[in-house]
């Protein structure tokens, strides 16, 4: 008889396994879904920090101001200049006027004594928005290099301590989810091989009848796949009930907006995508390093 | 055929279980292998199925040589030899036809070869009617018929049968044991390894004794552990 590669009974197989082994099949599944939503949860988390304090980098910005002997014409002509100054992602022009109104309008208590101030008291000046704000000091001084620039204000302090928590957020969440991946995987790779334990004896059959190994680790696989797969779109759903009830409260008691969260549904297409293959992956690789013992007949 | 040179076997715990053992058992032959616990019948049943390899000597099986066998050809080899067991090894989840099938599905047959082969041999150890049963539906006897059409069904050159009757009242050993001389009539080689004196002594056939990792005997005619009948 011609050994064949026989998908249709790998297939079927795999299927009749999962429902034969009902009790460890849904223990398995229980397993990923529960891995799933764990990593699951800490990536979005770290993907929301990381966008609010991206929200907040951009609105961290340098005020740079043009010498006093410079008249408007000639202050408007260093935006070039200042433009291809490296890290520079956006530049606002603001008039010595506009500026005076603008302080004016922060300080209405004060409104009478601000009044008699002449147009000129304050400098023109440029608003800076950097790409990079781990490069904010190098920047300043850069600009700060430009002729005309008298000086630059910048809250270094600030941007290092926007650098500093995200950098702590993202390695802390990395590390957790790193630590997760492993864990999860010893766990599944348990689940699956107690399974595989109960079946011990078919694989003994099977090697004795003279079957291949790839024979025997082809349902195996299949049943691994399946398993992960249905895991990652249970996970899928019910992270997305999970992120909406965060997302509910969050809005509830964010009386200053402080907190933004990304919506799922832009995300769910990645989600999905990272959730299958980190299913079928522990599924598979559970599988096969649970059988792998058995094999050795 | 199987061809024992001079074959040793040592365990990684020290045991000898095998000391110089000579054996050779030709194609068609029905054979007694007897022996009490521990005197190496498992070791050398083992050494036949590439379970486990020689420590010195050559082992050859069925135009295998397993000294220098390739672990891809294990299972090719494996699919000249049929296993029969004590305790059966039936799958309990699987129907008598399934657990046949799961048999020859292991080796690549198709559909078709599984309709073919399957009610013959059914029909052969005469359970052509219990196809559908399960085996916890069946007798220990009927069971290890079962057992036995999985070993045949493959149609192997060998049948390996270990305390095949070790679990079975006499009337069914006997019925076992008439059943296995019949399959060897029918030009299948068979080993039957056994402790069980009565029974050896109620058939003619080539009877290899070991004890102690040796073969003491090596006769027909119902020699067992050296006593003549």
């Amino acid at each position: 008889m011609a050994r064949r590669f026989d998908a249709g009974y790998y297939i079927s197989e795999g299927f009749h396994s999962i429902f034969t082994h009902g009790f460890m099949s849904f223990a398995a599944v229980c397993m990923i879904v529960a891995c799933l939503i764990i990593m699951g949860s800490f990536t979005l988390l770290a993907v929301n920090l990381d966008n609010m304090l991206g929200d907040l980098e951009n609105e961290n910005e340098m005020l740079v101001y043009v010498d006093d002997s410079l008249n408007e014409e000639q202050a408007r002509a260093l935006q070039p200049k200042l433009a291809q100054v490296d890290n520079v992602s956006q530049l606002t022009f603001v008039t010595r006027e506009a500026a005076l109104e603008d302080f004016r309008s922060k300080r209405e208590s004060n409104a009478d004594l601000l009044d008699d101030l002449p147009d000129d008291t304050l400098r023109d000046r440029y608003r800076v928005h950097v790409v990079d704000i781990e490069r904010m000091a190098q920047t300043k001084e850069a600009l700060e290099d430009v002729e005309g620039v008298a000086w630059v204000r910048a809250a270094i302090e600030i941007a290092d301590g926007f650098v500093l928590v995200r950098n702590i957020a993202t390695g802390v969440a990395l590390a957790l989810v790193g630590v997760l991946l492993v864990v999860s995987l010893f766990i599944i790779a348990n689940t699956i091989k107690l399974a595989t334990f109960y079946r011990r004896e078919e694989i003994a059959i099977m090697k004795m009848c003279g079957a291949t190994d790839g024979f025997i680790e082809w349902p195996f696989v299949v049943e691994g796949m399946i398993l992960g797969l249905t895991g990652a779109f249970i996970a899928f759903f019910v992270q997305w009930g999970l992120y909406q009830l965060v997302a509910k409260l969050a809005v509830q008691g964010n009386g200053l907006s402080l907190v933004t969260m990304i919506s799922y549904t832009s995300m769910s297409t990645t989600i999905l995508a990272v959730f299958c293959s980190v299913g079928a992956v522990i599924g598979v690789g559970g599988s096969l390093l649970a059988i792998r013992k058995f094999l050795q007949v | 055929m199987v061809r024992f040179i001079d074959v040793h076997k040592e365990y990684d715990n020290g045991t000898k279980a095998l000391k110089g053992v000579n054996v050779r058992i030709d194609d068609g032959e029905f054979v007694f292998l007897v022996g009490p616990s521990g005197s190496g019948k498992s070791t050398l049943i083992k050494l036949i199925t590439a379970e486990i390899a020689p420590t010195e000597g050559r082992v050859m099986v069925n135009g295998f040589n397993l000294n220098t066998i390739a672990p891809r050809q294990v299972p090719l080899m494996r699919r000249t030899l049929g296993i029969i067991f004590q305790d059966f090894r039936l799958i309990e989840k699987k129907t008598v036809y399934e657990n046949l099938a799961f048999s020859m599905r292991a080796i690549g047959a198709s559909n078709r070869e599984l309709r073919r082969r399957i009610p013959y041999v059914l029909q052969l150890v005469g359970l052509d009617k219990k196809g559908d049963r399960f085996p916890g539906q069946l007798s220990g006897g009927e069971q290890q018929r079962v057992a036995i059409a999985r070993a045949l069904v493959n149609n192997p050159s060998m049948i390996i049968a270990d305390e095949p009757t070790g679990n079975l009242d006499p009337q069914r050993s006997l019925e076992i044991m008439m059943l296995l001389e019949r399959i060897n009539e029918l030009g299948t080689t068979v080993l039957v390894v056994t402790h069980e004196k009565n029974l050896v002594n109620r058939f003619t056939k080539r009877v290899v004794a070991i004890e102690n990792g040796r073969v003491i005997s090596d006769g027909t005619g119902g020699y067992y552990h050296g006593e003549k009948i």
